[in-house]
């Protein structure tokens, strides 16, 4: 489903990514893990085509199209959804109306009919229900004045109504309580876990593999993937550190 | 003569296919009778002829055009725009056909083709066509310089609203007009307000008789439509005791190459417990991209809060213009009056707005509120000029203030220019100003979750301005957002 080889990128001429090379087949949750700074967050926004990050080499393959030839919104459009480590604030604008807007806009460029207000309603408050999310919260504007555990789960509920096929979740996790991590975690079986989707997890902690269990999992260091392995390799990074098991 | 304006107009009309850029930008083919080009004494008696006016309205222009010889243009505000040529213009233009119309079905179909152009609400269209049920939005439609078509003059008769063109007013009800015309905006207030004394084309009056509710929301279109016309439209509103009424004003200019001046003076007057809500959406042409054309923009609003309780309500969403000079202001002379001013200019490419209010505070107990978001995009200016008196002998003053300015760019500008004036101790002023950049973090976001680069500025711009937006009436807010993103359009990257 996604296949990246041998990718470079840069942020003001400075090499972030140097020859990252990673296959997420469908019907596949990979982790990634990595010491800070290593280039997990540069990854996602790559991914999804941020201004400024620039590929220098490499390509990446999005269900066979090539993902790097296309805008944002078309990335978005195709499937690609990220989960922000720091979603962003719009002020002014309600979750309602940003939510609607980005999905019919989606729907649009795949040649869909657009939701109305009503079906939008309902799909918005199912998905708060799943991530168990107050629909109140959808009424106030996008992130702002949201705790950050509020964020995090405000940017699965955005994620379960988008339905994309592919999700790069970056940090997801930080910043909630035990309880809310349970339920994200679920939150992000129930939505995508399924045969034609996959997902990029990007964590620095065991706890949401315990709920999300991934099928693989990555180390990324150094603006590349240095190791792979099944989820036992999370569990001795959890135990052991970066050094230990990298100089292993 | 008409062969030269057939020829005119048909090159206004090429060039507006060219122009594909500006939405509203074509000419339509009505012929249109002017007066001589220039200025003088004999262009205000022709204007005043040709609307079959009285002796005194005569007296009255003649006075103030001999005010205006006297006077010099102002230069205080932070604009900059060629010496204008006041002989080089038209100041008159009508349609030729001059047509009492029985019901709308009659209406010159190619003035509705303008208005469908012009993208009338579905809603007001139903209103117009009479289908059951619809909103009723009256429509004094101001084509080029003379009312051509007014609605549901019936309607607010039997509640006893007086909605006319300023015209039929000075010969249907000359003791009203006397009354308070020029008492808001005396005669000799500016340079350009005393032009439009003299030379004031056409425009809108209203009057809401004591403890009436209007009972619809009252709006003008105004357009431009002849080349080289000056555009000088005069409204007056005066709402009696008690007495609500929502007015709306809303424009759009073709494309033109030669700057136009529009120079319009709007007086609103409430009495005791009166409410007055005056929503603006203004899309003069502002020009190309490179700077070229556009409308100079210079207009004088004040209204009065005579009486004790009395409320005015400025909203207003500037997009248009290349040059816009715009103060509306509020003289809070009633106790416990309350001005309010809501405003969202937006600046691209080479447009320049100096504007903001002024509420004078005369009345005790008094009240004001300003909220103004200003947006500059491409090399564009935009000022936010403000002021806050209070009078000596006004005590228990309160006004809340809150200027916000959002670049787009770094080659634009925003600037806030507050003054206050407080003589009474007991004045309690706030005053808040912010300067933003629009984040690349949320033009991203809001790219990632699926809008595209001009969806997603709109969304944040529209966010910016809501405070603003959510003020004005139903009909005018989608129209409003839409114009925010369509004159940012091409700002993004
Ligand atoms: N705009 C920028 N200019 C220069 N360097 C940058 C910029 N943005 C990120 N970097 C650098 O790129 C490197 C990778 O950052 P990135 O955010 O991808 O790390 P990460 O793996 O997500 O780390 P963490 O676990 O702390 O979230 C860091 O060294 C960071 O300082
Ligand atoms: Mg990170």
């Amino acid at each position: 489903m996604l296949e990246i080889e041998n990718l470079t990128a840069e942020i003001d001429g400075k090499t972030i990514l140097n020859g990252l090379t990673l296959t997420v087949p469908a019907g596949e949750v990979h982790a990634i893990m990595g010491p800070n700074g290593a280039g997990k967050s540069t990854l996602s926004y790559v991914l999804g085509g941020r201004p400024g990050y620039e590929v220098t080499g490499g390509s990446v393959r999005f269900n066979g199209e090539d993902l790097l030839d296309m805008e944002p919104h078309e990335r978005a459009a195709a499937g690609l959804f990220l989960g922000f480590q720091y979603p962003v604030e719009i002020p002014g604008v309600s979750n309602v109306q940003f939510l609607r807007e980005a999905l019919n806009s989606q729907r649009k460029a795949r040649g869909e009919e657009p939701l109305t207000g009503g079906e939008f309603l309902k799909l918005a408050k199912e998905k708060s229900a799943l991530l168990k999310l107050d629909p109140e919260m959808l009424k106030r504007h996008v992130n702002v004045g949201f705790s950050g555990g509020e964020k995090k789960r405000a940017e699965m509920v955005q994620m379960g109504i988008l339905d994309p096929k592919f999700a790069v979740l970056d940090e997801t996790d930080s910043g909630l309580d035990i309880d809310a991590l349970r339920v994200v975690g679920e939150g992000i079986n129930s939505i995508m876990r399924a045969p034609d989707k996959a997902v990029l997890l990007i964590t620095h902690y065991q706890r949401l593999l315990e709920v999300v269990k991934p099928d693989k999992v990555s180390i990324l260091s150094q603006g590349r993937i240095v190791q792979t392995g099944g989820p036992e390799l999370a569990v001795r990074l959890e135990e052991e550190g970066y050094d230990a098991v990298m100089a292993a | 003569m008409s062969e030269d304006i057939d020829i005119q107009d048909r090159e206004a009309r090429e060039a507006a296919e060219k122009a594909a850029e500006y939405e509203h930008g074509w000419s339509s083919d009505i012929e249109t009778e002017f007066a001589e080009k220039g200025l003088n004494e004999d262009t205000v008696r022709f204007i005043s002829a040709k609307k079959g006016e009285p002796e005194w309205m005569l007296d009255w222009r003649l006075k103030a055009f001999r005010l205006w010889q006297e006077m010099e243009e102002p230069n205080w505000a932070k604009l900059g725009y060629p010496e204008i040529d006041y002989q080089d213009a038209y100041y008159y233009a009508a349609p030729k056909k001059k047509v009492e119309l029985d019901s709308l079905d009659d209406l010159d179909p190619e003035i509705k083709r303008v208005y469908d152009k012009l993208g009338i609400p579905l809603g007001e269209q139903e209103v117009l066509a009479g289908v059951k049920g619809a909103k009723k939005v009256a429509v004094d439609a101001v084509f080029d310089s003379v009312s051509v078509a007014t609605s549901f003059r019936e309607e607010l008769k039997r509640a006893g609203v007086i909605f006319l063109s300023i015209s039929e007013a000075i010969r249907e009800y000359p003791d009203l007009v006397k009354k308070w015309l020029g008492k808001v905006v005396p005669q000799h207030d500016n340079y350009f307000a005393t032009l439009n004394s003299a030379v004031f084309s056409d425009g809108t009056f209203v009057y809401v008789p004591e403890g009436v509710r209007c009972p619809m929301e009252l709006s003008t279109y105004f357009r431009i439509n002849a080349e080289n016309t000056g555009q000088f439209e005069r409204t007056l509103i005066v709402a009696e005791k008690g007495s609500y009424v929502s007015y709306l004003e809303g424009c759009t200019a073709p494309m033109r190459d030669e700057n136009q001046l529009h120079a319009a003076v709007v007086e609103l007057v409430a009495m005791e417990d009166a409410e007055i809500k005056y929503s603006t959406v203004q899309n003069w042409y502002p020009g190309n991209s490179e700077g070229v054309g556009g409308i100079y923009n210079f207009v004088t609003k004040r209204a009065l809060c005579q009486g004790a309780r009395s409320k005015v309500s400025w909203t207003q969403v500037e997009t248009g213009s290349a040059v816009t000079w715009k103060y509306p202001s509020c003289v809070l002379n009633g106790e416990d009056s309350v001005g309010e001013f809501y405003s969202v200019a937006v600046t691209n490419n080479y447009q320049q707005a100096d504007t903001g209010t002024k509420m004078i505070h005369n009345g005790r107990g008094s009240r004001s509120t300003i909220i103004s978001k200003g947006i500059s995009a491409g090399k564009s200016d935009n000022t936010y000029r403000g002021m806050v008196r209070v009078a000596a002998n006004a005590d228990g003053v309160r006004n809340r203030t809150e200027c916000d300015s959002l670049l787009i760019g770094d080659r634009c500008g925003a600037h806030t220019v507050p003054y206050i004036e407080v003589k009474n101790p007991t004045a309690q002023i706030e005053h808040e100003a912010t300067t933003s950049k629009i984040s690349d973090d949320q033009l991203f976001y809001a790219m990632q979750r699926g809008l595209d680069d001009e969806e997603a500025m709109a969304l944040i711009v529209n966010g910016f301005a809501k405070d603003v937006l959510k003020e004005l009436p139903m009909e005018f807010a989608v129209e409003a957002q839409k114009l925010l993103a369509i004159s940012l359009e091409g700002s993004v990257g």
